[in-house]
């Protein structure tokens, strides 16, 4: 994997974080990311992300977990050992809907966590680069990568009248990595992190 | 940049003037200090409970559930009554966390972190006393299917015990789920202020290298919305299923069509009792009263009034239906057995009507809803009642059936079955207290993102809605 150039700006207010979103986006450099401590309604589109399929494969996962239900327990109980219940039908739809229910909020709950996590590249041990520390704390970071043709000083300038606080480079590994948190993976220098 | 439209007359859900940082340092404070005296002794106490019912477990396995007072009718005592009430417990922090969800209601944020906590917390207790209850526990996985050899011989999916089995286990796989995935970002805001190597490290892992991309946070409310859609209907089938392993048999006062939402009101009414005793005494030591505010303690007050009147209408159609049926049976479960306060048995429905029906009337009146002495009283009454609810269903409709050849014997409870009920709110609160010390008791992004809707020191710089145009409201804040 390789290290990338970016250049991050950080700001207070979400108020500041959207005009600045769109001023960037118009005068044509390209958003790697925007870090915020909460989930911002609207700045994915103001991102011009699209929208997550994430609840359609919940829903495929769901009447995966319908199906696997059903065809098991019909099988079990009609064909494979067919078991006289008080002299009821074998085949009693009625009384298998609980199950069936149950299987399928299961099946859709779990394949969706699983789905968001490795769509996100989330799981323990899991390493990141953290273009500011403050990112989930009180910033929104927006985070713009340098290609060969960016003028850093002038983007730079650009980003501070947009109302950013604070505007730096950084040389970073936008990928995942395994491995734990420690003090080499530094943040903005001198932004110092007030913890009470 | 805000899709709703927050009155300003309504009350603020965050008081103080606050912004983002304080937000998280108010709430991770009591995660990076170290914790009080009060925190010590009442994490000792819980794990001594957690201790003897480890033991009174221990004869279980060794000596079989003979050690417990159950005789010839009366099978399910204590342990089932326990169950359920245990199982009810948990339904509240669904409640919050999705049903308050889906219906946009902005308290549920000060609370709904410690709600799901706790349905966690309630749903593990509530599963130990059909696990221990089978006797032979080395066998407990029998209960799922799997092809095996012995024929291969199946569970019957036909029977209400085995849909508990699927319902319980989704239900805790759901709620942890949901609540370990709100948790992420706010385990990386703990991450990112941690100060020991070992702090990053652990919490570090635990949030998943959680960094709040936008395009993640998109994922994320997709997920917790569709979480909460699920979560939904399945807390519902939950306790509905519960109260068809009574409802689906034949047994006079088990036998009513009105148990699955009669049982539901009831759940969520001990739930959000078991919700304000733990908020009170959170908001209490931890000092977050900013964000559990009285709003919220007397939202729930309402809910407990409201829940608590369903559970008593119920309580009063059962009755009506044991003279109106004129089954004999019927009659005389719920005439002699429950509502005769001469009986065996009687005291434990009068004791069940007065603290369920009767004593949450007083939260018709604001200031007792808003009052945290009075709240921390009546949570614990609801939760008494509640157990007696639990108990009148379950052994008054036992103890004398339709042959009084078999009418049992007074039935009363072995140290070992209230050792056992015991150790579970042992567990309960060791896990509750590990949790209010290393995880945020508040969800701070939930908060955060409501701040600026909600907070006091905001309110007031929001337009009073009365000096603008109906026009001009409307382009402003519907369009």
């Amino acid at each position: 994997m390789s290290k990338k150039k970016f250049v991050v700006a950080a700001f207070d207010d979400e108020d500041v974080l959207f005009p600045a979103v769109k001023k960037v986006r118009t005068s044509g450099y390209k958003i790697h990311d925007v870090y915020t401590p909460f989930a911002v309604h609207g700045l994915d589109h103001a991102l011009g992300l699209r929208e997550t399929s994430l609840h359609t494969a919940g829903f495929i996962y769901g009447i995966t977990g319908t199906t696997t239900a059903l065809s098991c327990i019909s099988w079990i109980l009609t064909a494979d050992w067919p078991m006289n219940f008080g002299g009821k039908p074998h085949f009693a739809l009625p009384a298998w809907i609980p199950i069936t229910f149950e299987l399928t909020v299961l099946f859709a709950a779990v394949g969706m966590v699983l789905t968001f996590c490795y769509l996100c590249q989330l799981a323990p041990f899991v390493k990141k680069h953290h273009f500011h520390a403050r990112a989930t704390d009180d910033l929104f970071v927006m985070v713009i990568e340098c290609t060969a043709k960016t003028n850093v000083d002038d983007l730079m300038g650009f980003l501070s009248s947009t109302g950013a606080l604070e505007v730096n480079v950084q040389v970073a590994e936008p990928e995942w990595w395994l491995g734990t948190y420690d003090k080499e993976q530094q943040l903005i220098k001198g932004s110092h992190v007030e913890v009470a | 940049m805000h899709l709703k439209y927050e009155s300003p007359l309504r009350e603020p859900l965050v008081y103080g003037t606050k912004d983002y940082h304080q937000v998280t340092e108010d709430i991770v404070r009591p995660i990076e200090a170290k914790p009080s005296k009060l925190w010590y002794i009442g994490f000792f106490i819980s794990v001594s409970l957690l201790m003897f019912g480890v033991y009174a477990v221990y004869r279980d396995v060794t000596y079989g559930i003979g050690q417990w007072n159950l005789n010839k009718t009366i099978g399910w005592g204590w342990d089932i009554t326990n169950f359920v009430w245990w199982v009810g417990i948990g339904h509240a922090g669904t409640l919050i966390s999705a049903i308050l969800l889906l219906f946009r209601q902005g308290w549920r944020t000060g609370v709904n972190r410690a709600a799901e906590a706790m349905t966690i917390f309630a749903v593990m207790c509530a599963g130990q006393f059909p696990i221990w209850h089978m006797g032979r526990v080395w066998m407990a996985f029998f209960v799922m299917p799997y092809p095996n050899s012995r024929g291969p011989l199946w569970p019957n999916f036909n029977s209400p015990l085995l849909w508990d089995v699927f319902a319980i286990s989704t239900y805790f796989t759901v709620s942890l789920l949901f609540w370990y995935s709100g948790l992420l970002p706010d385990l990386a805001t703990v991450r990112d202020r941690a100060k020991t190597k070992l702090r990053k490290k652990l919490y570090g892992i635990a949030s998943f290298g959680w960094i709040g991309s936008t395009k993640h946070w998109q994922r994320h409310e997709s997920l917790s919305l569709v979480l909460a859609g699920l979560s939904t209907p399945l807390v519902l089938s939950v306790h509905t299923i519960v109260s068809f392993d009574f409802a689906t048999s034949v047994i006079p006062g088990w036998h009513t069509t009105i148990f699955p939402p009669y049982f539901v009101a009831g759940a969520v009414f001990s739930g959000f009792a078991m919700v304000q005793t733990l908020m009170v005494i959170v908001r209490k030591v931890f000092g977050l009263g900013d964000y559990i505010t009285m709003g919220h303690i007397e939202a729930m007050n309402k809910v407990i009034v409201l829940t608590g009147s369903i559970v008593g209408v119920a309580y009063l159609t059962e009755l009506f239906m044991g003279w109106y049926s004129q089954n004999k049976y019927e009659g005389y479960t719920f005439w002699y057995s429950r509502a005769n306060p001469f009986s065996p048995y009687g005291w434990s429905y009068w004791g069940m009507m007065t603290c369920n029906v009767l004593s949450p009337q007083i939260f018709w009146f604001r200031k007792l809803r808003r009052n945290l002495y009075v709240t921390f009283f009546m949570s614990v009454i609801v939760n008494i009642g509640m157990w007696f609810e639990r108990f009148v269903i379950i052994v008054t409709s036992l103890y004398r059936d339709y042959l009084p050849s078999s009418w049992s014997v007074y039935y009363h409870p072995t140290v070992w079955e209230i050792g056992f009920y015991l150790g579970t709110f042992g567990l309960f609160f060791t896990c509750f207290f590990l949790f209010a010390k290393y995880f945020p008791v508040i969800a701070i992004a939930e908060i955060k993102y409501v701040l600026k809707t909600t907070g006091e020191s905001f309110k007031d710089k929001m337009d009073v809605q009365e000096v603008l145009e109906t026009e001009e409201f409307a382009h402003k804040y519907v369009h």
